[in-house]
């Protein structure tokens, strides 16, 4: 099929990038949109042209690594997929695919499509662990956990950092992510201890990174692609108040 | 973890917003009131002049009420300034906005709007308290004396007057639009502000605020509509 990019060039954080437009020939409809980068790249080279940056690492949908707003949605028009589980034979023949990198000032543009995501590491810095000394893994079912609990911990563990929530959040708003990570260890046995300073301090850093706030829209449980829920960014309000009174 | 965060509430993004949602669900009893006093407005001309007077005299003069009122526009003026200092801040989060976005595809858009309607319902507040709220606390409103309350501020003539123009009653009923947009994604909203969630009662509690925003508005609506209808004749 032949597939016609606008696609956003950027040589470094602090130039100023465009919207540049390619054709390609022959994308195979059975290829991942990574692998259609890749020939889009191998032709660039070919061309003697500079190839376009992307991030990428497993291509099997669980590093969080790869990114791109295509279309207008974050990781592409599909639920529940990031760009490398995505594949061409969602698109026509013919068609314009519009690629740009996650729009956010705490997102900085590195270099055309790579996003600067440091910024939610330094969230997980401000408290997204818990401070034990490790050692060997304690028999199972020594600490009961209802069985509910540790649904709901597992599946705001899922989370990949991503970045999409924040991609199409119309307020560039981090609060999925955030929420999904101080929910997975305010639900378990293993996160009470540090529960309230965790809220705050996590909130705190949140803040301070320059994310939006939160405006309830839903966007970006329809975007993750590990389906976390909303439900955790009332979790994490709720959290994060409770800290606020509870805290001494 | 160590060392103590003794950032304000307030300061915070979720502290914000919790203020939001504890205006406007204050704000959404308000409408509930108001429009109780305003279906008034409803009853037979004879009847509902003597009736509507002697309650905007209760609600101006009442101890209680005035309290209330206090809270009303303190919750109003918070709402607006808070909304609209997190509305600029999410405008600093995307500082370079996308080539193609499809807002559409994820997200309704009431929620989408939210400020947008806000600032337009800040706009109508204005003209609405200019028109009767100013009339009657401060403004030169005649006095008559009626045989069951005694002396009364004639506010249900000047109501009746003002929704003779048809461009007034317009206004009316587009910024009745706008606050049925307003709560029908507020509402809900608001709660999860807060906090409040529930695999149960939180879809429950969407489709009451729902249906809260329709009926609320309609009502609200209906009002200047009926009054121009009946000035015709």
């Amino acid at each position: 099929m032949r597939l016609n990019l606008k696609i956003w060039r950027q040589k470094g954080p602090k130039a100023n990038g465009k919207m540049v437009d390619y054709t390609l020939n022959e994308v195979n409809p059975e290829m991942s949109f990574l692998e259609m980068m890749d020939v889009l790249n191998q032709q660039l080279v070919d061309e003697g042209d500079e190839p376009v940056a992307f991030d990428h690492d497993c291509r099997e949908g669980i590093c969080g690594m790869c990114s791109m707003f295509i279309n207008g949605r974050a990781h592409g028009p599909m639920t529940g997929t990031t760009t490398c589980q995505l594949h061409m034979r969602h698109f026509n023949d013919g068609d314009t695919i519009v690629i740009e990198p996650w729009r956010a000032s705490a997102f900085p543009v590195i270099k055309d499509l790579m996003v600067d995501r440091s910024a939610f590491d330094r969230v997980i810095q401000a408290g997204g662990y818990i401070s034990v000394n490790t050692g060997s893994a304690p028999d199972a079912n020594s600490l009961p956990i209802p069985k509910q609990n540790a649904d709901m911990a597992f599946d705001a563990a899922t989370c990949i950092g991503c970045g999409a929530c924040v991609a199409t959040c119309k307020n560039a708003s981090a609060m999925l992510f955030v929420g999904a990570k101080v929910s997975q260890l305010s639900l378990l046995p293993q996160g009470q201890p540090e529960r309230e300073e965790r809220a705050i301090r996590m909130v705190e850093q949140m803040d301070k990174e320059g994310f939006g706030n939160c405006t309830n829209t839903g966007a970006c449980e329809v975007e993750c692609p590990k389906g976390i829920s909303i439900e955790n960014i009332a979790r994490l309000n709720r959290e994060y108040l409770r800290a606020k009174v509870v805290q001494k | 973890m160590s060392g103590k965060t003794k950032t304000g509430l307030i300061k915070s993004s979720i502290g914000k917003k919790v203020f939001m949602g504890l205006t406007g669900l204050f704000l959404c009893l308000f409408l509930a009131g108001h429009l109780a006093g305003n279906l008034q407005l409803l009853l037979p001309a004879e009847v509902a002049r003597d009736q509507f007077n002697a309650y905007a005299k209760f609600m101006t003069t009442n101890p209680a009420v005035k309290l209330l009122s206090y809270l009303t526009y303190f919750s109003i003026l918070f709402h607006a300034v808070d909304g609209l200092y997190l509305a600029w801040q999410n405008k600093q989060a995307r500082p370079q906005a996308y080539y193609k976005k499809d807002d559409a595809a994820n997200a309704g858009w009431a929620s989408r709007n939210m400020a947008v309607l806000g600032t337009l319902l800040l706009v109508f507040i204005v003209i609405h308290m200019k028109s009767f709220w100013y009339e009657m606390h401060f403004g030169n409103v005649p006095v008559y004396a009626s045989i069951e309350h005694g002396e009364l501020k004639d506010l249900y003539t000047l109501t009746t007057t003002a929704f003779t123009e048809w461009w007034y009653v317009l206004i009316y009923v587009l910024s009745m639009g706008a606050v049925g947009f307003h709560l029908w994604h507020g509402f809900g909203s608001g709660f999860k502000s807060l906090g409040i969630s529930h695999p149960v009662y939180t879809p429950l509690l969407n489709g009451f605020g729902k249906g809260f925003a329709v009926v609320v508005s309609v009502l609200f609506a209906i009002l200047p509509v009926y009054l121009f209808l009946t000035s015709l004749n």
